[in-house]
């Protein structure tokens, strides 16, 4: 098999605050092929975003990447200098945020705005990134390019506006495109367009792409593949066939089943994930997962599992994996948390104290 | 069901409808635009039915968040009348309106906006209470320990402050606020879409633990088709200020009548791979036009698949009358034919 396009070896990207160090990245190994889709899923401060701007070198103060390697096409990045950092930016790898408004220039046109990310790079003349623009905005399918390449970002609508990010990602023909969080600040029917546009220019344009998004349909929807973060960590890792049909780590199950399904009537109620992600400042001993865990045994709470193979091609850190939990432990991990004695006391005639005063 | 459980009093009605909408309208003026108006909520009639949770959906700007206003006496109407409990509260003042807002109560989006930074939490929760002279110090200081213990949280934590909690509590702390007075109403307004995943099916949950342990009725507005499915008994979708389709939770998904619903469902991504092979979106062109020039006639028609313009879609408004399942209602000229 031929060597993956990027390649990140035991990252480990640090935060430095005067409270601690936090581990946002703690030894995330992973990689992308060329022309392949891979979702990274997780929830807030899982670290997935940061592992994205570490690929860019764009790690915001205090962070620093403090050990590992990200080998992109055989060189690492994080040895770059910083010419060579500049170039490889945009050109190799280009980046796209979620919320558009904020992450383009209110006071520059949307068309020098592309414009500039092109020569910046001296690999297109002024005149052939002006013609650039007005192609590139089309093959996004901004209607009208031709005039809207002279509107501010402010004229453009939401989703026009993460057409024009799109356009500008992939402006200098970058091998690969991380989209984080895409299509979160659009509207539905907003939001099937964009996906709608992206699977066509991975088609199109072969141009790889990595997903950072904490919704699993998406995933579903866009990747091949899937990497699945937490407390800073990869807790597993497969194709997405396989991850969605059968997660082997307790908490991409969860994951799997704490959201609803629009297409299927309610049947069961959903799996909710007892208490709250760790505080990265102080991690818990053993698997990161435990304490939230419904299926942990002894060993979790000491010894934490390596990433290991359960599968053909799925990673799993984990040393009970789902194949072994018992139906009724399923059971038991759905049931109501609702304390019966509040609920009683809440209840109990008079509990009201103002009688039933209320509308008739 | 529930009606058997409540000591009835003498005035009951036998009336199964909790909120009745009926023509309501709410316009707000926009200076410098030639005495225009922003037609937020334009025509929108709605019953919602004691114990029901009913869902309530649209794209950002399509007026819900403002009928949830309008209906919780928070926005003064228009035009129109809402009808809660057999009251019209758009005629209420005073006292009487403050009964009424007893009995309604609302839970906001934002955890991080709807709570006083400065007020512990126990006061937070308390203050219904003392807003409405429910119960003497102690049984009410007892009444936000229970309420904090109900929606799972240490009922010692009364003396902080909402900075020291997450997200997730803190929309708890929102819902104890909301259960302090026993309301028999409570509008969630995107209760969960600012949580996380694990977090928002904890909210979820116990959301529905509470609407069947206090007989609650719920009017969920959301964005999210898939949590609204899960929370709704029936679900009514929003377009531009109007009501185009109401239907039962899964009749909405199966027998939709609007061409409008149909691609809304048809956009949401399903986690599932297979689904997500097969699942074919039906891509609206364009984006929902303004509010203050809304189109002619039927106001989905410039991004309507199946419209006839010019023709009746963009001459004649397209009334919300019976189509489909029973207990279904739609806005459209060739209701079911998408």
């Amino acid at each position: 098999m031929a060597a993956p396009l990027l390649e990140i070896e035991d990252l480990h990207t640090q935060f430095f605050t005067s409270r601690g160090v936090v581990r946002a990245v703690d030894g995330v190994s992973l990689h992308v092929d060329a022309g392949e889709t891979l979702g990274v899923v997780g929830e807030s401060g899982c670290g997935k975003t940061i592992t994205a701007l570490s690929i860019l070198r764009l790690v915001p103060d205090p962070g620093r990447i403090t050990s590992g390697r990200i080998m992109f096409r055989g060189q690492d990045v994080t040895k770059m200098d910083d010419t060579e950092i500049r170039a490889f930016r945009g050109n190799d790898v280009a980046m796209i945020f979620q919320d558009p408004m904020t992450s383009l220039n209110p006071v520059t046109k949307i068309g020098p705005q592309i414009e500039e990310a092109m020569t910046a790079h001296d690999r297109f003349t002024r005149e052939q990134a002006r013609t650039r623009v007005i192609e590139l905005l089309t093959r996004v399918r901004v209607p009208s390019a031709e005039k809207r390449v002279h509107d501010y970002p402010h004229q453009f609508s939401g989703g026009m506006r993460q057409r024009a990010m799109i356009a500008m990602g992939l402006s200098n023909e970058p091998s690969l495109l991380i989209a984080d969080e895409p299509t979160t600040a659009l509207d539905v029917t907003v939001q099937a367009q964009i996906i709608q546009l992206m699977k066509q220019l991975n088609r199109e344009l072969g141009t790889a792409m990595m997903l950072i998004t904490h919704n699993m349909a998406l995933v579903a929807s866009l990747c091949q593949r899937v990497v699945v973060m937490y407390a800073g960590r990869v807790v597993e890792e497969g194709p997405v066939e396989r991850i969605f049909k059968s997660p082997q780590h307790p908490y991409t199950w969860s994951l799997l089943r704490s959201v609803p399904r629009v297409d299927e009537a309610r049947k069961d109620r959903l799996v909710s994930i007892k208490g709250l992600p760790p505080d990265l400042l102080n991690p818990p001993p053993g698997c990161k997962f435990h304490p939230r865990c419904p299926f942990v045994v002894d060993r979790c709470k000491v010894e934490e599992p390596p990433l290991a193979e359960v599968d053909v091609n799925q990673l799993a850190r984990c040393w009970v994996l789902m194949r072994t939990v018992t139906d009724s432990a399923v059971i038991a991990a759905k049931a109501s948390a609702l304390s019966v004695d509040a609920v009683q006391k809440l209840k109990a005639p008079g509990a009201d104290h103002g009688g039933d005063a209320g509308v008739v | 069901m529930q009606a058997a459980e409540r000591p009835a009093p003498l005035a009951v009605k036998a009336d199964p409808v909790l909120l009745r909408v009926k023509g309501v309208y709410k316009y707000f003026s926009v200076s410098g635009f030639g005495g225009s108006f922003v037609r937020a909520v334009d025509g929108v009639d709605l019953e919602i039915r004691r114990g029901e949770a009913l869902g309530l959906v649209g794209e950002s700007g399509c007026g819900k968040s403002t009928l949830a206003r309008l209906i919780t006496a928070l926005l003064p109407v228009t035009a129109g009348e809402i009808t809660f409990d057999g009251q019209d509260i758009t005629k209420l003042r005073g006292t009487k309106l403050r009964r009424v807002r007893r009995k309604m109560q609302m839970i906001f989006q934002d955890p991080f906006a709807s709570l006083d930074p400065r007020m512990t939490v126990g006061d937070i929760i308390q203050e219904p209470l003392d807003n409405f002279h429910v119960g003497s110090g102690k049984q009410k200081h007892e009444r936000v320990q229970e309420l904090l213990r109900l929606v799972g949280l240490n009922p010692n934590f009364t003396n902080r402050y909402p900075h020291e909690f997450s997200g997730g509590q803190r929309q708890r702390i929102g819902i104890a606020r909301a259960l302090a007075v026993n309301p028999s109403f409570i509008v969630c307004d995107e209760a969960v879409s600012a949580l996380d995943v694990s977090i928002a099916a904890q909210i979820i949950n116990l959301l529905q633990d509470l609407q069947r342990e206090f007989n609650l009725t719920y009017l969920f507005i959301a964005h999210d088709l898939a949590v609204v499915r899960h929370l709704s008994d029936r679900i009514a979708v929003m377009y531009l200020g109007k009501v185009v389709e109401t239907a039962g939770r899964n009749d909405i998904y199966d027998h939709n009548q609007h061409p409008y619903t149909k691609a809304l469902l048809s956009s949401i991504p399903v986690p599932d791979p297979d689904v997500e092979l097969r699942r074919a979106p039906i891509l609206l062109e364009g984006e929902i036009p303004s509010p203050v020039n809304p189109p002619s006639g039927c106001r989905f028609h410039p991004r309507c698949p199946i419209a006839r313009a010019p023709g009746i879609c963009s001459e004649q408004e397209p009334l919300l009358e019976p189509h489909g399942q029973p207990d279904q209602m739609a806005a459209c000229h060739f209701a079911g034919q998408a």
